[in-house]
């Protein structure tokens, strides 16, 4: 293909539909149409232009803004199938997914499952779709954005008849003596609606708001923006998401910071809504729902630890602030947010036994044993010991084989075997102890631990996030955002005034909201000789174009 | 000294609610003057501009929205936090922002049939948000915080002005389609009115029974083998799983539901479908014709192509408001909140559809073939999209939105 030379003196590029200088129709087909695609100004879009190689079938293919639809809609159809069932990172985290979805849900629940739509938006068929959207956006930009630009600044004041003869609003009469002086009010007009006006031999264009025209490219490169940032969350050390339980008084090295940062939990906090103390306006509210929580936080401090020390030795900590973490108020330090996020109240800490004699409920001592550091033996003097020999945090029954078994390390349901030794019995006896629940399972003892009483303590969830990619998140949806608003809030529109042969012609073209230039040109023309241009749409509403 | 701020604030909440009903009233007035603005302009020059009535139907108007954000600050000052924290809160602003997107428009393109619809569909949000229980409720911890209202209000306001292209859809095709024709699009553009409807229907049967003060109590067994109670406020056609009427000398249910289904929900779901099918029928009968037919008077000086634009430059306004208040604050606020500025909770996900789908309205829009009257029924789509978001993800599909409910 070869570039083309228009009469007017101009070199369009090959492909060109109308002139980029004068607007006249290049091609056959242009010529024999009653009004022209204004869309993008007949330029030369290399996917209208070539269609040879392998690229170009590939390029032709993104570059079409009806494929970009069906991307879109195949898109959000898919999305909305994700939200017919909870996603997997909803439901509790101590099931299998396999299990939870066919006992909760049924067939559907097992369908669900196998059909992977329970972890749909990071399937590589949805993840696929959302990088189609990516290609389609930059193709589709690039193709029209460079011809569009071109277009835009070589044209000229004066256009080819045939070209304003095409536009939608169009008129044409015969000059009068009073036309000179009305092309001057006009001018004069137009300028106080700011418009920028260009003169060329008694012709003139006014045009405004073409930087509109940019907005949807502005707004393409920041969702571009944005998914590449969605992207670089992938990349090692961008991006961390650790859990974080700590009781009260706990102290604990924060995970993912290379072992660089430790948090001290002082104390958590936990608050419902008082209907005395609050507003009394949730009175009615509260009576209907309950317990409201209110707030709940951690007092914390943070330390760092110096690269030199050992891992586990809190001694040489370097303490850096002290701070509340609260909902909504996450405590940020290098980079890193640990956020408040659950709680647990009420913890068993420690349980307290007293041993004693059944025969005459005499208590010769009383035994507490911390759930979280249990001792091998308690001396209770006298001859008087307890042995645990075994300790259980989370029992939940026995094996078959006669063994306790726990769930878990938190101290849930602690149950204990205990070994009493005592002056009676210097090898002791055996007792299995748990809440409400005492065996004696190498026959009766004489000697019993009875429960008398139990400590609880506070512990609270954080979340330790890092994300390295937030700011180039918040590049791309600001630029997106401009240029949403560029695009939507501002029209170009432009208007040619031209004198030929004797005859006064004018034109107008706008992006959007036709409506709103006819006015304009209404007021613009007003007690003229200047006729106001007609909508040749009006005539001929069978003049659909079709997607490409 | 605190016993009297109480009552202050139990005043202010009483003027509030007050003033929300003195708004309702006045959209309802409102209404009726834009039809008498319609029925004046016949015979009237094109460029005379608008006659009395519609003067004072947009005053009006103007003092119904005033009265109603009057409502908002008295609410948001007793309640020590935007009014726009619950069921009830959410679906009045969203209708109040409704008409304020109308007001705006009216002033660009000056439609008194514009004015109908929206006012109507304003006033449909209104009562649908009153079913609600309009208690100010306590905030839990997570929506404590100014993006609140930046989030909350900034969504809501850029889904009303996309629904006024809804409210301009449904003005297209009245007048565009032969409502006494058959046919598929005569057959849904009726579809649509008779949904209308059934809103209505379910206002009424809610309002009828709960004037009667109507309970009944079930024991049932939910899906994991626990015993529950569900408090019936509608005679049970359909009992919960294995129900048991426990209050004396209410209606028994012939079947109960499986565990997996809410039966309650589905109770008020068959009461809406009997009461708005019975009003539809009713009114059809009365006017021996179809009630788009019936509309239709309304619609007849309407300009096609001017209300074309009216849709298309609703969506134009309120696809970058709903895009920063629905996606961008909403994860700015997440991220601060909930840790992840995007969790797919399904109230993310529909918003991501709502973006998505107003997305390609606007690249359709490139081409002429969707102009008119399948932009129109696009309209429809997103605005069902809208409804379904603020109903059925608040109420049916459970996440971290559903507190809302």
């Amino acid at each position: 293909m070869k570039e083309v030379k228009c009469e007017c003196g101009h070199v369009n590029p090959p492909g060109t539909i109308l002139c980029e200088a004068c607007g006249l129709a290049l091609t056959e087909e242009a010529q024999k149409e009653t009004l022209h695609d204004m869309r993008y100004e007949g330029s030369a879009r290399r996917s209208q232009t070539y269609n040879k190689s392998i690229i170009d079938k590939i390029w032709n293919f993104f570059s079409s803004v009806k494929v970009g639809i069906w991307l879109i809609v195949i898109t959000l159809t898919a999305s909305s199938l994700g939200t017919l069932l909870p996603q997997v990172m909803y439901i509790p985290r101590n099931v299998d997914p396999a299990t939870y979805y066919s006992d909760q849900y049924g067939i559907f629940g097992t369908l669900y499952y196998i059909l992977g739509f329970h972890d749909l938006y990071s399937s590589w068929w949805y993840l696929l779709l959302i990088a189609s959207i990516g290609v389609s956006l930059v193709i589709c930009s690039i193709d029209r954005f460079v011809p569009l630009y071109r277009a835009l600044k070589n044209q000229r004041v004066s256009r080819h008849e045939g070209f304003l003869k095409r536009q939608r609003l169009y008129k044409r009469v015969e000059a009068t003596s009073q036309t000179n002086q009305d092309f001057e009010l006009v001018k004069q007009r137009l300028k106080e609606k700011r418009y920028n006006i260009r003169e060329d031999d008694g012709n003139l264009l006014a045009e405004k708001g073409r930087f509109s025209r940019w907005g949807p490219y502005v707004n393409h490169i920041g969702l571009i923006i944005f998914l590449i940032g969605g992207m670089l969350r992938f990349v090692p050390g961008m991006y961390v998401d650790e859990e974080l339980w700590l009781r009260d008084g706990e102290i604990k090295t924060i995970p993912g910071t290379n072992k660089q940062y430790v948090l001290e939990n002082k104390k958590f906090t936990m608050e419902l809504y008082d209907k005395e103390k609050d507003k009394q306006v949730y009175g009615a509210a509260l009576d209907r729902v309950g317990n409201v929580v209110k707030s709940f936080n951690s007092d914390v401090v943070l330390y760092e630890r110096s690269p030199d020390t050992t891992i586990g030795d809190n001694d040489n900590l370097t303490k850096i602030k002290e701070a509340v973490i609260r909902v909504n108020e996450p405590l940020k330090f290098d980079n890193y947010a640990v956020y408040q996020i659950d709680y647990k109240l009420d913890e068993f800490k420690t349980m307290t036994f007293n041993f004693l004699k059944k025969a005459n409920e005499e208590i010769k001592g009383e035994v507490t044993i911390d759930l979280f550091d249990p001792q091998e033996e308690y001396d209770l003097g006298k001859g008087y010991k307890v042995e645990l020999l075994g300790y259980y945090p989370d029992f939940s029954g026995f094996a078959e084989n006669g063994e306790p078994q726990t769930d878990s390390q938190t101290p849930n349901n602690p149950a204990f075997l205990f070994n009493m030794i005592s002056p009676e019995h210097p090898d002791g006896e055996k007792s299995f102890t748990a809440i409400r629940q005492t065996l004696e399972p190498l026959g009766e003892t004489e000697y019993k631990m009875t429960f008398k009483g139990i400590t609880t303590q506070n512990a609270t969830a954080l979340i330790v996030r890092k994300d390295l990619t937030l700011w180039i998140l918040g590049i791309g949806g600001a630029i997106f955002m401009l240029g949403v608003i560029q695009g939507s809030y501002w029209n170009h529109r432009r208007i040619w005034l031209q004198r030929i042969k004797g005859d006064v012609l004018i034109a107008a073209h706008t992006n959007k909201n036709w409506y709103g230039l006819k006015r304009e040109i209404e007021m613009l023309l007003k007690n003229t000789t200047i006729p106001e241009p007609e909508d040749q749409n009006d005539k001929k509403s069978d003049n659909n174009e079709k997607i490409e | 000294m605190a016993k009297k701020v109480g009552k202050q604030m139990k005043d202010l909440v009483q003027l509030s609610g007050n003033l929300l009903e003195t708004a309702f009233i006045l959209y309802l007035v409102a209404t009726l003057f834009f039809g008498g603005g319609i029925r004046e302009n016949r015979g009237r020059d094109k460029n005379a501009g608008p006659n009395r009535w519609s003067k004072i139907a947009i005053f009006i108007t103007i003092l119904g929205f005033l009265s109603q954000v009057g409502y908002f600050i008295l609410r948001w000052i007793a309640g020590g936090h935007a009014p726009v924290s619950n069921m009830f809160e959410f679906t009045t602003f969203f209708g109040m922002m409704l008409v304020g997107a109308f007001i705006i428009i009216y002033f660009m393109y000056k439609l008194n049939t514009l004015g109908i619809f929206a006012l109507v569909v304003s006033m449909l949000l209104i009562a649908y948000a009153s079913m609600f229980p309009s208690d100010i409720s306590p905030l839990i911890p997570s929506l404590n915080s100014h993006w609140l209202y930046i989030h909350v209000t900034t969504a809501a306001i850029g889904q009303a002005i996309l629904s006024l292209s809804f409210v301009a859809g449904v003005i297209y095709l009245l007048k565009s389609i032969d409502t006494e024709a058959k046919g598929k699009r005569s057959f849904w553009l009726e579809a649509i009115m008779y949904t209308l409807i059934l809103a209505v229907g379910f206002m009424f049967v809610t309002t009828a029974f709960s004037v009667a003060d109507y309970k009944a109590d079930f024991n049932w067994i939910d899906k994991d083998g626990k015993e529950r109670v569900a408090s019936y406020a509608m005679p049970a056609l359909v009992g919960p799983h294995e129900g048991e009427l426990i209050t004396q000398n209410k209606l028994n249910p012939k079947i109960n539901m499986p565990a997996i289904i809410d039966a309650k929900r589905l109770n008020s779901v068959i009461w809406t479908l009997i009461t708005g099918t019975i009003l539809y029928w009713v009114i059809r009968l009365i006017f021996r014709k179809r009630i788009s037919t019936l509309l239709k008077p309304l619609v007849k000086k309407v300009n096609l192509d001017l209300i074309d634009e009216v849709g298309y430059r609703s969506v134009l306004i309120g696809f970058p408001v709903f895009a920063l208040g629905g996606l961008i604050f909403a994860m700015i606020w997440a991220q601060i909140a909930w840790t992840r500025f995007w969790g797919w909770d399904p109230k993310e996900v529909w918003a991501l559809i709502t973006f998505l789908f107003y997305a390609a309205f606007l690249h359709l829009r490139l081409s002429r073939g969707w102009h008119g009257e399948k932009s129109a029924w696009l309209a429809v789509i997103g605005f069902a999209i809208i409804m379904f978001n603020l109903i059925a993800v608040n109420l049916v599909l459970a996440g971290l939105h559903s507190y809302a409910a």
